[in-house]
């Protein structure tokens, strides 16, 4: 049963890479308020653009203050490094696939 | 949570398509079901909504304002059924939660595995004496966009210079904690700029408000001496109204007005109390991690009708709650255990058309409801330059248009 549950929701990331927001790691689906994965002509940009280290780095940058933001520096200190890995590699993956 | 709620129904045991209805095709129903479907086609989704247009409240307070026509708040459900969903033009008149049934009011029942409800809320006309529907036609509340905005709007464009407009915003909880401010604030900039010798009085059932700091210093820059504020212990509970003078009776006295605006106090929409899911206060108790009610099992509950702990009655709380729902009422009927999930708020508000501002908040489920997780979240910086409110505008628009494609385009 299990086993059919992931495969059920593999085949969907691949198939519909821009709603892949099913088995996403706590937070990620949140993120798609503001963002999109791929791109539509918002200031706000695309997550799909980004490489997992680039989201790292800024999400980092944000919650410590460093890199300026309007609103990231609130949404960022709600993550933590595991959470913030997890949620940049899921978005790098929906970008390629 | 499978113990406790999973029954598998004979459907389910038999492998038929497992059967979701969502009732409410709002930012919260409308997104839970397009994005239940995108995550299993092979879930059979029907979503019932009331109306065939959908018009949004966020960004009406513009429209108020003369700043933004009300056909760009008006959103259909084409693309909804092109999705494979089954949209249903009609209003839920009964639910039975231990049938797994939905009635409609062409007397057409459903069958549901799973019931999604995301109804909004009721303005309540039993809360103020003399605030009843009728009196809406003379006083109008504006709380859900449409005719009431564009009722307003006339009545805002139709008032003399010098004229005096009496807002009344409710205690918590109420739908958009921030919007009765930025409803004043829109206001007065429609007043500065075209009948100056106007003035804003806003009674308040409270003595808090959420962005408030923001607000008030906001107000004293932009529009000083034009936006009165009267909070609770001031004398801001407005105890009757008086349509037939457009008077505003309070503890402390009243307020007569040229156009007076009442949010009334609110709740979660009737056919929560009719599906057993809504308590005494009139709202709904979830379950932080599956959105499954506490009162019955099989409905899940999202948006303003829920009791969300931290999280705000938001257009983009109903939202993300939608997206954990979907997920979680996908993986009950596949057998899964739902994750503990991690949600986001933010809501931007306009204090003048390149002002904005906002408050953001995360949340987690603790100890039975969605927390603030500690250290994150706030509102926007109180001594920012122009140029971030500027740009605060800028994301407060991408931000509605963003949402309004996800949840309808
Ligand atoms: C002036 C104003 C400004 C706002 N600004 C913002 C903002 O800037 N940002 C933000 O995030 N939020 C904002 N909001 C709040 C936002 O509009 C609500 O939080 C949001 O609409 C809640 O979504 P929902 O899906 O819970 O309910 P709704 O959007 O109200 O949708 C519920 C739907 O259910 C349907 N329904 C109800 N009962 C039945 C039934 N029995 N049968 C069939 N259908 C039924 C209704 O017709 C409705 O379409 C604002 C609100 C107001 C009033
Ligand atoms: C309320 C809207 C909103 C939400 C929700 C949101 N973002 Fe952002 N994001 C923005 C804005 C606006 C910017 C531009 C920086 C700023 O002003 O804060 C941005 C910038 C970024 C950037 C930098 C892009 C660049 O230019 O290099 C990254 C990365 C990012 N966000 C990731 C995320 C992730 C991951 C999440 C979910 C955990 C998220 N965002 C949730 C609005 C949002």
């Amino acid at each position: 049963m299990i086993r059919r549950g992931y495969a059920i929701v593999a085949a969907t990331l691949i198939a519909a890479p821009v709603s892949s927001w099913a088995a996403s790691p706590p937070g990620a689906a949140a993120c798609l308020g503001c963002h999109t994965v791929a791109a539509d002509g918002s200031p706000v940009l695309p997550l799909g653009n980004f490489t997992a280290e680039q989201i790292v780095t800024a999400m980092q940058a944000f919650r410590s203050g460093t890199r300026p933001a309007t609103v990231m520096n609130r949404i960022a200190r709600g993550f933590s490094d595991e959470e913030i890995k997890a949620i940049a590699d899921w978005y790098a993956r929906s970008k390629t696939k | 949570m499978l113990a406790a709620f999973g029954m598998p129904t004979a459907r389910a045991a038999t492998k038929a398509a497992p059967r979701v209805v969502v009732i409410g095709g709002g930012f919260g129903g409308a997104s839970c079901a397009r994005l239940i479907k995108s995550a299993d086609r092979g879930i059979a989704v029907t979503l019932v909504e009331a109306n065939p247009t959908y018009i949004a409240c966020p960004l009406s307070n513009a429209v108020l304002a003369g700043l933004r026509p009300l056909e760009q708040q008006k959103f259909g459900y084409d693309r909804v059924r092109a999705d494979g969903i089954e949209v249903v033009h009609r209003k839920v008149t009964a639910v039975d939660a231990r049938q797994r049934t939905v009635r409609l009011d062409d007397g057409k029942q459903l069958s549901y595995d799973r019931l999604v409800v995301a109804p909004g809320v009721d303005l309540r006309f039993d809360a103020i004496p003399g605030y009843t529907e009728a009196a809406a036609e003379v006083m109008p509340h504006a709380w859900k966009a449409g005719e009431q905005t564009l009722l307003l709007r006339r009545q805002l464009e139709a008032m003399k210079d010098g004229g005096v407009v009496v807002m009344s915003a409710p205690a918590n909880p109420f739908r958009c904690p921030p919007g009765p401010y930025e409803r004043a604030s829109l206001i007065a900039h429609y007043l500065k700029t075209r009948k100056p010798r106007s003035k804003l009085i806003l009674l308040d059932a409270k003595d808090a408000f959420s962005k408030q700091k923001l607000f008030e210093a906001a107000w004293h820059e932009l529009y000083p001496g034009l936006i009165e504020w009267v909070g609770l212990s001031s004398g801001g509970n407005v105890t009757r109204v008086e349509p037939d003078t457009r008077t505003f009776v309070t503890e402390f006295g009243s307020h007569r007005a040229d156009v007076g605006n009442v949010i009334p106090p609110q709740r979660a929409a009737a056919v929560a109390a009719l599906a057993g899911v809504a308590d005494q206060t009139g709202w709904c108790p979830v379950d932080p991690v599956t959105f499954e009610s506490k009162l019955q099992p099989g409905v899940h509950l999202i948006g303003d009708a829920i009791i969300a702990g931290g999280m705000p009655k938001s257009a983009f709380s109903a939202n993300s709650q939608a997206r954990v729902c979907a997920t979680a009422v996908v993986d009950l009927l596949r057998e899964r255990t739902p994750a503990t999930p991690k949600l986001i708020n933010t809501c931007y508000s306009l204090v003048a058309p390149d002002y904005g501002i906002s408050i953001a908040g995360v949340y987690q489920p603790a100890n039975g409801l969605l927390t603030d997780v500690p250290g994150a979240g706030g509102v926007s910086q109180l001594d920012a330059p122009k140029s971030v409110r500027a740009q605060e505008a800028v994301y407060a628009e991408a931000w509605f248009k963003t949402i309004t494609q996800g949840v309808f385009g």
